[in-house]
């Protein structure tokens, strides 16, 4: 079904409510002064039933391809399954209806799976201690990078720079500006590694942090990671790990014992919480025990059998948000470590590794591959090989829609030109990786055969290629009343 | 893809006319192509002095987003207003409708370090042969 | 233990061949073997879905506030949710779709972005609202930041001392970084609102923002006509900060009052309390502002057959093309909550929403009169919405005993203002039930009688 749906605005008739309000009580009380009262009768705002509403939404529901209906091989995003018992978790009323100034005595169940959770990730990643507060994976770098000012400002000089890998997310370098550091850009070799050579010729007192993503943003690990972190701890400096990849490194390399001080998780990448169309996630913060104590207040905390909040941390960077964190979607990642358990998750990356890696093969000898470097859990093609159809990365991945599938990763990493980065995630089988491939080798045949209807893709989807030049250049944010 | 033989360059692509003692800039038909369709230009304010090789601004297409140097030091002495609600005169004319500030020029000898329309056209090939 | 993923043996044992691989082992050969070898992760063994649901809620029914009567708001408010609104949540179009990058095929997630922004710009009052933020308080801290870009030079942070403690320390956490970056206070009158007078004596021309909770901490109405006038006249921005968006049904929105940029809470529309998170900021300002904007925005535009669409728009003033000249380091928006926030608003719609906010102004002011008449006074006198403060200590004092027997009167201030010690803020909504009322007053009714009396 793919019927035409207005914006909501542009239905309902005037006086029409979806929602009954209980009554007010009857007690006489003061009015509110004429000159605070809201000047304009919430006009434009609409009026239409429950039914109406209810369809409006179902309908637009429609228009969208997401990871439960549809392949969605988005290289770093890792869209693997979101479970469906991890919904029923999280609208438990002991979690959704609890207030989160409730006395810690009312919560601790609520306290118990945040304990349980930071835990998890304490062990996963191979540091000591975790916060739960940052609502998304930036907003973890925010934090770490906070604490790395921390850590250094503490020592008597904050330090001034940032190394940042070529191939690095553009969060990266924002994050970093956000707390007053110049970035550095770190080359990468002919590999798309970065080297401890490269990281030592940039390498001095005045670097704060080196921010690097393992693997890398190719899908690459960073085989001298080890010794490029002691490049970097021998001048004083710390190691920040992006940890959007740790879906190709959980029980196989802790990112603890490769030199790491503080990284950050995406809840809604490697921990199966679901993207929601662009949020909520969660981007919880392990940190090595040196910087336990800049981590943000509140702290959860041991008083003999019962948990507690406590804003006791004087060397705390404050806060980064109200409350606590993403609670619900804590909740969620708690139950997907719970059900799969340390040998389930170790499972997970051996199979997303595996997929990864058939889809590479399947896809070699028609795509061009950047890197000849063995990939992990994603791997990165280009449009090279196509471009004598003058067919483009963009055209591929429009075309795939009309195949049924969500398209990869397009532009990014910016170091590779045209780069179309896949990642299938673990919970794919072989047909779903098959028909995907089979595919991608029929649009490389269709740009040979018949590259104008690539380009002119996606033909097949409820609509066609949209304008975006008018869009920036004309913005039209919100409906107005005609 | 055109190099009009009466402006100077930079090798950033930035084109400079000269009128008397003032200098017309803008970007050149190379630079609008690789940018595509331009949706916003950011410019300085009138009386701002720029120095050579100075970033003076900011074009954004869709995808990415540039910043403009100053081929030469000057103060600013007028603005392309035009571009703030039609930024596709850039693509369209990048010579004509298309410019961004007028300079006053502070130092002639930098005119002379700029590149002619022959030199900026073998730079630009020699960058895409890379 | 399956753990969501279908590989049989004979398909592991296909792929291996296509792959020209022994084993998953050999995948993993450019890691080196130290790493390896103690890699092992340190966790119970996984466990089946039934256990797993019986594990979870046992944890739930740990959380006794289930069945007590609980007045709390204070930046997380209790209001009734509409079985719909969580349908089109449970929509795994809705829920699982990534951010809308392929807009052909995300145009249900792109149209529902531009409902709410366009539902936050008309109850904020301004022109332009963005697809959202994490929560109202780094929403708080954002607009700190943008006003920075906006009036570059200017560095001083006026925040009013009755702005929510929580959001004040947020908004401090983000400058840190950022080393001429000044905050200063303003105090907050005996009236519970921002003393405007001592903001106009203290501020000058390098002053940036002033920002005030409108409704404030303490859930009063402040002066924001006022304090935004203040601004203007220092030639700073007036940032708005709403903790209780309901609130803007009723009261002269952000905008009309003179604010710049406005920025909300969004979790009374339709979003559970869910113990503090996800919430939603929501973001809104002038459209002259709007390059200098943070976080994701939609825009309408149309496809090659001339039809209305919907695309991610602006988006080189982001992270992933601006990188260190980003106008945010945000790379998502609070998704899935905004489609809450628009299927809510959608159902109450305009006379719904004046209704229920009228119906939360009187039900906490009947509860408010009846404490004052049994020794619970207010302690300040300006006007408010669902939220006030009154003074009473006995309550104060035994707050975790009183939740022991199934009653939370509110939140003890002393723990966010000294001077407040003994105080409640309390929170009355259409929530709350008579029977839940009638214990409010009559707990504290017998705290309140004078000692002497109770021992006699």
């Amino acid at each position: 079904m793919a019927l035409d749906e207005p914006l909501v605005f542009e239905r309902g008739s005037a006086g029409r409510v979806g929602w009954d309000v209980p009554a007010a009580p009857p007690d006489p009380v003061p009015p509110l002064p004429v000159e605070l009262r809201r000047e304009d009768d919430l006009a434009g705002l609409p009026e239409v039933g429950e039914l109406e509403v209810l369809r409006h939404f179902l309908r637009l529901s429609q228009w969208n391809y997401s990871a439960a209906t549809t392949f969605y091989p988005l290289g770093s995003c890792t869209m693997k399954y979101n479970p469906i018992v991890n919904e029923e978790a999280a609208r438990l009323p002991g979690f959704a209806a609890l207030h989160p100034l409730v006395p810690d005595a009312m919560a601790q169940g609520a306290l118990e799976l945040l304990a349980a959770l930071e835990a998890a990730l304490a062990a996963v990643s191979g540091l000591d201690a975790v916060s739960l507060q940052p609502a998304a994976g930036a907003h973890g770098e925010l934090l770490g990078l906070l604490l790395v000012r921390a850590y250094h400002v503490d020592r008597g000089n904050a330090r001034r720079r940032v190394l940042i890998p070529a191939s690095a997310h553009g969060t990266n370098p924002a994050s970093a500006a956000l707390c007053g550091y110049s970035v550095t850009e770190v080359p990468i070799d002919g590999r798309g590694l970065i080297s401890a050579r490269a990281v030592e010729a940039a390498m001095d007192d005045s670097v704060a942090a080196l921010m690097v993503t393992n693997p890398n943003t190719l899908g690459l690990f960073e085989e001298e990671i080890v010794a490029i972190a002691d490049v970097v701890h021998a001048r004083g400096g710390l190691v920040y790990m992006d940890g959007a990849n740790m879906n190709a490194l959980m029980g196989v390399a802790k990112p603890g014992d490769m030199g790491v001080d503080v990284m950050h998780f995406n809840l809604h990448k490697t921990f199966s919480t679901p993207h929601g169309g662009g949020g909520p996630g969660a981007g919880p913060v392990a940190v090595r025990r040196t910087l336990a104590e800049y981590l943000p207040v509140p702290r959860l905390v041991r008083h003999g059998e019962a948990w507690a909040w406590s804003e006791d941390a004087p060397k705390a960077v404050g806060r980064l948000r109200s409350f606590y964190g993403n609670f619900g979607i804590l909740v969620r990642a708690y139950a997907y470590i719970a059900r799969l358990g340390g040998d389930g998750l170790a499972e997970a990356t051996r199979l997303a590794v595996l997929n990864a890696n058939y889809l590479r093969a399947r896809l070699r000898d028609t795509y061009h591959l950047p890197y000849d470097t063995p990939s992990l859990h994603e791997c990165v093609f280009t449009d090279r090989n196509l471009q004598d159809c003058d067919v483009h990365t963009l055209d591929i991945a429009k075309r795939l829609l009309d195949y049924g599938f969500y398209a990869p990763t397009i532009y990014f990493p910016l170091v590779v030109k045209g780069a179309l980065m896949i990642e299938p995630t673990e919970t794919e089988s072989k047909e779903t990786l098959d028909e995907f491939a089979a595919a991608m080798l029929r649009i490389a045949e269709e740009a040979r055969t018949d590259p104008a209807h690539v380009r002119g893709a996606p033909h097949d989807t409820r609509i066609a290629r949209l304008d975006e030049t008018r869009a920036a250049r004309r913005p039209i944010l919100r409906w107005r009343p005609v | 893809m055109e190099f009009p033989e009466d402006l100077r360059y930079t090798k950033d692509h930035e084109w400079l006319r000269l009128e008397g003692n003032d200098g017309i800039i803008g970007i050149t038909d190379f630079a609008q192509d690789a940018l595509g369709d331009v949706v916003f230009v950011e410019l300085p304010a009138v009386g701002a002095v720029l120095t050579r090789g100075q970033a003076f601004g900011v074009v954004e297409s869709n995808k990415t987003v540039s910043d403009l140097f100053a081929p030469v030091s000057g103060r600013v002495t007028a603005v392309n207003q035009a571009l703030r609600d039609e930024p596709e005169q850039v693509n369209r004319d990048p010579y004509g409708a298309g410019w961004m500030i007028r300079i006053s020029i502070a130092s002639r000898e930098e005119v002379d370090g700029l590149l002619d329309a022959a030199a900026y056209e073998a730079s630009v090939a020699s960058e895409q042969a890379k | 233990m399956s753990g969501y993923c279908p590989h049989t043996p004979a398909d592991v044992a296909a792929m291996l061949a296509a792959v020209g691989a022994r084993s998953i082992d050999d995948l993993f050969a450019p890691i080196p073997a130290p790493l390896r070898a103690r890699a092992t992760i340190d966790l119970p063994s996984g466990t089946t879905e039934p256990e797993l649901r019986a594990r979870l809620e046992a944890l739930a029914a740990r959380n006794t506030a289930t069945d007590a009567a609980v007045f709390l708001g204070a930046g997380a408010y209790p209001h009734q949710i509409p079985a719909v609104v969580d349908h089109v949540l449970r929509r795994s179009e809705f829920a699982t779709a990534y951010t809308p990058y392929q807009p052909e095929v995300s145009q249900g997630t792109l149209q529902t972005i531009f409902e709410f922004q366009t539902f936050t710009a008309i109850l904020l009052g301004l022109e332009v609202a963005n697809a959202s933020m994490y929560d109202g308080a780094s929403a708080a801290a954002e607009a700190v930041l943008m006003a920075r870009r906006v009036l570059p030079g200017r560095r001083t942070v006026w925040l009013s001392r009755a702005l929510h403690p929580q959001y004040r320390a947020t908004i401090a956490t983000y400058l840190q970084g950022l080393p001429d970056a000044l905050v200063r206070e303003i105090p907050f009158g005996p009236d519970g609102r921002t003393d405007v007078a001592a903001l106009r004596g203290g501020a000058g021309d390098d002053a940036l923002c002033v920002v005030v909770g409108y409704p404030n901490v303490f859930g009063v109405v402040d002066a924001l006509a006022d304090a935004a006038a203040a601004a203007h006249d220092v030639g700073a921005l007036a940032i708005s900060v709403t903790t209780e968006p309901l609130a803007l049904a009723l009261v002269r929105s952000p905008g009309a009052a003179g604010a710049d940029i406005a920025v909300a809470e969004g979790q009374s529309f339709g979003l559970p309390p869910s113990y503090g998170g996800p919430g939603v900021g929501l973001f809104a300002t002038h459209e002259r502002y709007v390059r200098a904007m943070p976080g994701r925005v939609v825009g309408e535009t149309v496809d090659a057959r001339g039809r209305r669409g919907f695309v991610l728009t602006l988006a080189t003033r982001e992270q992933h093309i601006r990188r260190e000249r980003a106008t945010s380091n945000i790379c998502t928006n609070q998704g899935l909550c905004t489609l809450g926030v628009a299927a809510y608003l959608s159902l109450l719609g305009r006379r719904g929403l004046a209704r229920l906010a009228d119906t939360n102004y009187r039900a906490a002011h009947a509860v408010a009169q009846r404490l004052a008449a049994v020794g619970a006074p207010p302690v300040f006198d300006a006007p408010f919405f669902n939220e006030f403060v009154v003074q009473a200590p006995a309550a104060a004092a035994q707050w975790a005993a009183l939740a022991g027997e199934g009653l939370v009167p509110g939140y003890p201030l002393g723990r966010w203002y000294r001077e407040l010690d003994g105080a409640l803020l309390v929170c009355v909504t259409e929530s709350h039930t008579p029977a839940q009322v009638e214990r409010l007053v009559t707990t504290l009714a017998n705290l309140a009688r004078p000692v002497r009396a109770a021992r006699a």
